[in-house]
């Protein structure tokens, strides 16, 4: 029986990519562990190894082809024996299969936002930009970086494969050979260490960005996040500040367990001396993580790995920068108000979508930033919708929605029309089996019940 | 590697008179100015943590003076006697121990949280061992900017033992970063004698697996201090990277205001007391060699009591802070 080699998941998060090289050709005989192609992720080049043995029937997929999905089809193996007719009976399944295949989207996979039903009012302070370029949140992190330190020699990122290996998600991917290793450092596995290092450097003037490999590793080093670059300016009477940046990715990743999958935005956000942005789109990413480096205090950006690889519309302006502290609604509704930040704004745009089906016009807000949080623009969206549902994919004790839920009876009480409802993620470690780490995180249907709910629907 | 277990002991030139004198009365002016510390603590007039830095004078004198301006020094909580030395003034400091508006920090971060950007000190920080990789990137940054300037990091035999020193030793040594690391070894981790926290007790020795060359100096000794001093800081300077400096030394209070010190006899203080005190020792050696007088020193002490005594004045009629200070230096308006 021919064995259909399929597109291989080459990372946690891959849900598609380059087939760059078949190093077998067809009618080849290939031996288990043998390497096969070259598979092109978005973030590295991998090889992709030989499982069973036998003979290369057919290739389907040839070099150079893009965005291949995962689990398609790329290559029919022959056993000993087997010859043309069998060949192109799997081939024939093969071709049926690819449609299914490659139309059914991973669960973690995020796909463009829809088209909001109405405009974004343009209104909330947020400048137009006539020339825009379609860029991943991935290329965006950089080319911020880039800008900002070409702009400022003070300016230099230090971290832990940031330099050669290009960044672990290739966040960093060419600065190495445009700033040189004295402004791109590749750190040991020392993230107390380093983060102090940094702090200390900050203390002296220079303006460091700290990438951690992911926000989890941060947990290392938030004595010196809390103790010696929050604290310090006030301890000292004003005179000694941190114009520090620590970015990375935050949140629940994919599949990849409890110790790697957690949201710190409500940790972080807890603390006077620190300012917290969380950028979803492309343009948040460049925005923020500008604004985070030319601001003079110790910024935390809480990036998003499934939002890596994702393409938006960034302006292509080299004084672009989204101010700190700024939410942007994302589309206008009067019926309901749902806050989101990072990944969770799409899901709360794909969950609007739906209810607008159904005649419910939800107002989504992007927070942006966590620290300061935009209360203005929330209480005054409450005042039209009078329903407020909180999304956020981190845990619901002391989390981000709690606090919105507080703020909401202080300053918007008069204006409800029900209880401010939150959505989050569930209070258990994230579990790393497909169904249960599902079934932890907000899903779609999720914010949809929530929103009807508040609306009593 | 370059671990010697010789203690130095005026291995540079003698020390001029002046330069003598100099440091008599900084040592002097550190330990007068930690006795009315102390009694201000026992009026009230200090609150919470005040750890003082009487009997260990020698080392942040000695090591002073082989800085040059533009160095930067860090160290933790026990800083008053770095902040003297470091040129602070005594009235700024002392007015913060009291939390009043004219200390340092405006009387908002007290004994163990103040800075000076004009004299290159950066604190002053409370979490045990966080001073060392900080100070770490206070030499990165001599290093990054080339302008030839040195860290001097201070730690105590208690911090040696956190995990971040380590990781601090080896970006050092990586980077070849100009830091000089002072183990001020006062035998104490406040009540845990090194003996028994210390699976090592010749803490010189502690950056050797990161090549970084360590020396044990006698830190009662501020000639000795100062001969080691000038050989760190030029290793550090000359590009060669981080250098140890283990100071024995010993101080004569509790680990804080209220410490008892139990685990210590009176004997042992004593013995420190009378047989190796830094101030005696130089003040007897500046005798013997005639580089001073009675009468010069007697005036020094005059100078020294009216500093401290102005100290301590000025921090009890300076006003406690505004209340709409509580609201201010959170975050620096962008």
């Amino acid at each position: 029986m021919p064995i259909q080699i399929l597109m291989p998941a080459l990372s946690p998060t891959m849900t598609e990519g380059k087939l760059a090289r078949w190093l077998k050709g067809e009618g080849d005989a290939v031996k288990s562990g043998e390497i096969l192609a070259e598979i092109e992720t978005d973030k590295a080049t991998m090889e992709m190894e030989a499982v069973d043995e036998g003979t290369l029937g057919k290739i389907l997929v040839p070099d150079g082809t893009e965005g291949v999905a995962v689990n398609t089809p790329i290559a029919v193996l022959l056993a000993d024996g087997e010859g043309d007719e069998a060949l192109q009976r799997v081939i024939e399944r093969a071709v049926a299969d690819t449609a299914p295949v490659a139309a059914k989207a991973p669960q973690a996979s995020v796909q463009p936002a829809p088209a909001p039903a109405t405009a974004p009012p343009t209104a909330a302070a947020e400048k137009v930009y006539a020339k825009t370029i379609r860029q991943t949140v991935r290329e965006a992190l950089r080319d911020a970086m880039a800008e900002e330190m070409r702009r400022d020699p003070a300016v230099f990122l230090m971290g832990e494969e940031v330099a050669q290996y290009q960044g672990a998600y290739k966040v960093s991917q060419g600065l190495l050979d445009e700033f040189g290793p004295k402004r791109v450092i590749d750190t040991p596995i020392t993230e107390m260490g380093f983060t102090g290092l940094g702090v200390g450097a900050a203390y002296a003037g220079l303006k460091p960005i700290v990438e951690f490999m992911t926000f989890n590793f941060s947990m290392q080093a938030i004595d010196q996040i809390i103790n010696s670059a929050a604290k310090t300016l006030y301890m000292g009477g004003g005179q000694l500040g941190s114009p520090i940046v620590f970015r990375g990715p935050n949140g629940a990743a994919s599949r990849v367990g409890a110790q790697h999958s957690q949201c710190y935005a409500s940790w972080f956000a807890h603390c006077p001396g620190l300012k917290v942005v969380a950028p979803y789109s492309a343009a948040d990413a460049k925005g923020l993580l500008k604004a985070a480096i030319r601001d003079p205090n110790p910024v935390l950006v809480l990036e998003n790995e499934l939002l890596y690889g994702q393409s938006f519309e960034v302006p292509d302006d080299p004084d672009f920068v989204i101010p700190i502290g700024k939410a942007k609604i994302e589309r206008s509704g009067s019926s309901v108000t749902i806050t989101a930040f990072s990944r969770m704004v799409h899901l709360a745009l794909e969950a609007a979508a739906l209810l607008a089906k159904e005649g419910i016009e939800a107002e989504v807000i992007n927070l942006r930033s966590l620290r300061p949080l935009d209360v203005e623009t929330i209480v005054a969206s409450v005042k039209k919708t009078n329903r407020i549902v909180s999304l956020e994919e981190g845990w619901p004790f002391a989390g981000i929605g709690a606090e919105i839920a507080a703020v909401m009876q202080e300053q918007a009480f008069d204006w409800l029309d029900a209880p401010v409802t939150r959505v989050t993620g569930k209070d258990v470690p994230m579990p790393y089996a497909a169904n249960l780490e599902r079934m932890a995180l907000p899903q779609i249907d999720d914010v949809v019940a929530a929103a009807k709910a508040v609306c009593y629907r | 590697m370059a671990i010697s277990k010789r203690k130095v002991r005026g291995a540079a030139p003698a020390a001029t008179a002046e330069q003598s004198i100099e440091y008599y009365k900084t040592m002097l002016l550190i330990r007068r100015f930690e006795e009315k510390a102390g009694q201000l603590y026992g009026m009230g007039l200090i609150n919470g943590f005040c750890h003082l830095y009487i009997g260990q004078e020698a080392v942040v004198v000695g090591m002073q003076a082989a800085l040059k301006d533009g160095d930067s020094v860090i160290t933790s909580y026990r800083d008053h006697g770095h902040m003297l030395a470091c040129g602070m003034d005594a009235k700024g400091v002392m007015a913060e121990l009291t939390g009043r508006a004219g200390g340092y920090s405006k009387g908002k971060g007290g004994s163990m949280h103040m800075f000076s950007r004009e004299k290159h000190f950066y604190g002053g920080h409370g979490i045990v061992g966080a001073q060392v990789p900080l100070g770490t990137g206070l030499a990165f940054a001599h290093h990054y900017r080339e302008d030839g300037g040195v860290c001097l990091c201070y730690l105590g035999d208690g911090a040696i033992n956190q995990g971040q020193v380590y990781e601090s030793f080896n970006m050092a040594s990586l980077w070849k970063l100009p830091v000089v690391y002072v183990i001020e070894n006062n035998k104490y981790a406040m009540g845990t004698s090194i003996e028994r926290s210390s699976a090592g007790t010749e803490l010189a020795r502690r950056g050797a697996a990161y090549n970084v060359p360590g020396k044990q100096v006698d830190g009662m000794d501020v000639m000795a201090v100062r001969a080691a001093a000038d050989e760190a800081v030029g290793h550090a300077r000359r590009g060669d990277g981080p250098f140890i400096l283990e100071m024995k030394t010993y101080r004569y209070r509790g680990h804080s205001m209220s410490d008892p010190a139990k685990y210590r006899t009176k004997e042992e203080v004593a013995k420190m007391r009378e047989q190796h005190d830094p101030i005696d020792q130089l003040r007897k050696k500046m005798l013997e060699e005639g580089q001073t007088s009675e009468e010069v020193l007697k005036e020094i002490d005059r100078q020294v009591k009216g500093i401290v005594g102005e100290a301590a004045d000025f921090a009890q009629s300076s006003p406690e802070p505004d209340a709409q200070e509580l609201w201010t230096d959170i975050l620096v308006e962008a």
